[in-house]
Formats: C-alpha cells, structure tokens, sequence
C-alpha cells in the first residue's frame, strides 16, 4: 500500500541530481582533454582529424550560421514532434477501443519502425517537394512509433479493479475513456514523447540532409560542410546536432515531470509504477 | 463431500437478546440475491461456481469464508453484475439479474483510488459518471461522509499518495457509499493493513452497516473479522462442493472489550471448528 509521499523528497531529489550531472560531465571533460592529447601527441593533421579546441574557434567563426540552422532543425522537429504526437495519440485511442483494429493494424505501425529513414526521406522530398513540410514529416514519422506504443499501452494497462468501479458506476465508454483510460495513458505518454523527441531531431536533419541545400538546416549544413571539406566546421555542425538533440530529450523531460508533478503529485516512474 | 447448502448451524445456545431481535428482523426480510442453481466457468476451463443455491435476505450482513481459488471473489463480482452466470438463475431485489442495474457499492483488496484526483474528487467519481444524473452530493455531504468513515476534512484535498494505506481504504469505503446503494460488497478489504487499523476499519464498518442498514457481503480469510461484523457466515469450498456450511452468528454489542467476551472465543471456535470440518 502506498505510503505517504512526499514532497520531502525533492531536496533528496536534488542532492542525487548534483552527481548524476556532475559525472557525465567528467566524463565529457576527460573524453575531451584524451582527444586533443592525442592530436597534439600523434601530431595528426587538421585537415584529417581535428582536436576539439580547432572544433570549438570554426563553430565561434560560423556560429550564426549554426545557431540559424540549428533553429531551423529545431522547428522542423518540434513541428513534427507535435504531428507524431497527435497522430500517434489519435491512432493509440483506435487500439485501445477495439483489439480487431489492434491485430489488424499493429503490424503496420511496426513497419513504421522498421523501415530504415533514409529510405523514407527521399520517398517523402519527391513527393511533398524540397521544403519545411516534408523535413518535418520525416521527422514525424520517426517519433511515431514509441507515441503508438507507450500510449496504446498506458490506455490498455488500466488495473482491473479501477475498469470494475467504472462498469459498477455504469460510466461509458467515453467516459471510461476520458476520466480513467486517458489519464492513466498520461505518463506513458510522457515517456513516448520523451523518447521521440530524439528521435524527431534526427528525422529533421536526415530530411534535411536530403533536401539539400535549399534549406538552411542542420542537415544541410553537415551536407555542404563535408562537400567541401572542411572538417572542424564539420565536427562543430555534428556537436551542434547532439546537443540539440540533448536538450530536447532533456527539456521535454523536465516538462513531462513539471506536468506530472502538478496532475499527479509524483514522478514519471513513480506514475508508472 | 455433503454439500450442505443453507444448513443451519446453531453455535451458542444462549442468544443474546440483541441477536435474537435483530435475527427476527432479518429473517422475515425479502431476499435481495437469490441464486438457483448458478454455474459459472470462465471460458472453456472448470467451473469457478457449480449449481450454488444461496439466498441472502436484505439488511443481512454475510461473510463468504474458505480456501484461496474457492470462488468467493467471482461470486462478490456475481452478486454485483460483473460476471454472467454460465447457466442458473440470478435474481436481484425479486426481479431476474440484468433487469434493473445492482445498486451496489464495491470495496477493493487495494483502495483503487485515481492518484491523479483529489480525496474527495474520488469521493464524488462515482457521481460524474453513467448516463442518469446522479444526485449531486454538495462537498458539504462529501466531507460529513468522509467524517463518517473516520477521514479528516484537511484530508480532503490531499492526492491518494499523500494519505496513508489505513486512510486510502477508509476513502475507497466512503466512495462506495456515496450514491447510497442498497448493497455493500467487500473483497478482503482489510487484508494488507496491519491488525489494530483493521480493528478500527472492522468497527467503522460495523457502524456503517448498522445506521445504513445496507445488505452487506464481505469476502474474508480472517475468521475473527467474520464472527466480528456477521450475521451469517457461509463457508464455501472449490467447485463442485460449493457452500458447505451457513452459519448464523450472534451479534455482540459494540465494544473493543467485547472481541475478548467468552460469548466471541465461542463464536470463533464454532466457525473456525466448520471450516475444519468442511
């Protein structure tokens, strides 16, 4: 049975959170400093393998460049992102009412994950045409898959007992729907978003990597760099790319638990649990 | 081994006054269950029920007993309308099963409360939903029913995860209460609190059934809890034995010091002596 909780455990939370970022960030500084070791001790040429302080003076030297694409990306993916949402929530609620339409479709929802993106990409570019929309479609196809799959299973993992108040209640099926299975879906489909996020980035650069150069993305970007190689600006595009992609998981993380905290008074995994 | 269905055990020879008024009572009132020949199997597997007679009268506070996989907790859902009997006949307040909806209150093993609503917004869950419009309790009703099953008014705004177990299951009694049913359906309530809780959670149930005067049904291992809150015990074995023994049981005075009366340890011994025997 579940014990009384605990807002007294967020100063605990935070004194856990302190080491938990303090160690992937030594690890990076170690990582980094190991890197230009090397290309100082080998003496390794720029041009073949730059170490990160040439890496850290080309990204300065584009950096409005960079901060331009890297919005672009980010706006891309954040459009596709909220296209996946919806449609992997909207397909989710069909899952979750009918186990035919489940068995029917599934199967094709797996096809979504497992046909490789860069096959998507250009599929997508000569259909839809070279711009914004297809970028983001690609990358709503790619956050889709774990929205469908967290939030079919947090509508379907409803405890019997709650299912059994509602049919004692004679509640229907809308209203199972809206004040049980919805709100119970809430935190896996937190956790689905999180996980897209990534995902999302990735689409958006792949797409844009195959858009070519009429979009000022990051995808375009890492394109035209390595076409003309420049290899530090290269590195400092791909840094770029992760971070963003680091902060998106990272910030939509916090919104989640924000959210939950407010509609829960709990953690994601304490929702879940 | 003979089933006994509805055989009727006398345990003590000297009725309280108190037991032999309220036993007149309930025994002259119409049957609010009547099942007849009731087999229910969950598929093609061995039936769970097979051909049980049980009748249960209204204002009668029953306790279903026996071994683990024996059946009670599908015959609770029965009684409740969750499950189809496979063959048989059920019948609620004199009318067949399905006719008009069980107008029951049902407590869980766990509270089964929405950890995203408030105390008393679960309180008023059951208010919100089905198709006729409830009467709307006002918070004021709310919280003088949170009262009555021993929760406090702060508590009222606190999420499920900040009240404790004994707390949440003490909520989940007043939900089950809050659209006034004729029936009070409990599947081992008080089985995961620790035993001075479930003393007092027994007592606030006790007085629940008294000032309501609800047909009650608790499922049970505890044969203490059942010789505390019961007028009738019926010991149930797995199919196809079904009901062995329905056992009257006499009502003690309210009291903690009467669950340590010689008329309670007698009580006791009879039914855990039916048990044994069954």
């Amino acid at each position: 049975m579940t014990q009384p909780s605990s807002r007294s455990h967020h100063p605990t939370l935070r004194r856990r959170q302190l080491p938990d970022l303090l160690l992937p960030l030594t690890v990076l500084a170690l990582l980094l400093a190991g890197w230009q070791a090397a290309v100082w001790f080998f003496r390794i040429s720029p041009v073949l393998f730059p170490g990160p302080i040439l890496v850290l003076q080309a990204g300065w030297k584009i950096r409005w460049q960079l901060s331009e694409a890297a919005l672009r990306t980010a706006a891309a993916a954040a459009t596709g992102l909220a296209v996946g949402t919806a449609a992997g929530t909207l397909t989710a609620f069909a899952f979750s009412q009918s186990g035919a339409i489940r068995r029917a479709f599934y199967p094709y929802a797996v096809l979504l994950q497992t046909v490789p993106i860069i096959a998507i990409a250009p599929i997508v570019i000569v259909t839809l045409g070279r711009g914004f929309i297809s970028v983001a479609l690609v990358a709503a196809i790619l956050s889709l898959f774990p929205i469908i799959t967290n939030t079919t299973t947090g509508l379907l993992q409803v405890s019997t007992d709650l299912q059994d108040l509602f049919r004692l209640n004679r509640a229907t099926r809308w209203q199972t729907l809206i004040h049980l299975r919805v709100p119970a879906a809430l935190p896996y489909l937190l956790s689905g978003i999180r996980i897209s996020s990534g995902s999302a980035i990735v689409g958006a650069i792949v797409g844009e990597f195959f858009v070519g150069s009429g979009t000022p993305g990051l995808g375009a970007l890492i394109q035209r760099k390595s076409a003309s190689l420049v290899l530090s600006e290269l590195y400092a595009v791909v840094l770029i790319s992760t971070l963003l992609g680091t902060l998106s998981f990272g910030g939509i993380s916090a919104l989640g638990e924000a959210i939950l905290r407010r509609w829960f008074g709990m953690s994601l995994s304490e929702a879940r649990r | 081994m003979r089933i006994v269905n509805e055989a009727v055990l006398l345990i003590s020879p000297s009725v309280p006054a108190r037991f032999e008024n309220r036993s007149r009572m309930v025994s002259s009132a119409p049957a609010m269950f009547q099942l007849s020949d009731v087999t229910l199997a969950y598929g093609s597997s061995r039936p769970v029920l097979q051909r049980l007679n049980l009748s249960i009268l209204e204002g009668e506070f029953v306790t279903l007993a026996g071994p683990s996989g024996c059946g009670k907790s599908t015959l609770l859902k029965l009684l409740a309308g969750l499950l189809k009997p496979s063959s048989g006949r059920v019948s609620y307040a004199g009318l067949p099963a399905g006719e008009i909806p069980v107008e029951a209150g049902f407590v869980f093993q766990q509270p089964a409360l929405l950890p995203w609503r408030t105390a008393i917004s679960n309180l008023r869950l059951p208010l919100e939903l089905g198709t006729q419009q409830s009467a709307r309790s006002t918070d004021l009703e709310l919280l003088q029913l949170m009262r009555q099953v021993g929760l406090r008014e702060e508590d009222a705004h606190k999420r499920p995860a900040e009240l404790s177990g004994g707390m949440q299951m003490r909520l989940s009694l007043a939900r089950a209460l809050v659209r006034s049913p004729r029936v009070l359906l409990l599947d081992e309530p008080f089985a995961a609190v620790d035993d001075l809780l479930r003393m007092k959670l027994q007592d606030d149930l006790r007085r629940v059934h008294e000032q309501r005067g609800l047909t009650t049904v608790l499922v049970t291992h505890n044969l203490q809890e059942a010789a505390w809150l019961s007028d009738r015990v019926l010991i149930i074995q797995p199919a196809p034995v079904g009901i062995t023994n329905s056992i009257p049981v006499p009502r003690t005075t309210e009291g903690t010091e009467r669950r340590t009366s010689a008329e309670f340890h007698t009580t006791l011994n009879a039914l855990n002596t039916a048990l044994l025997q069954s």
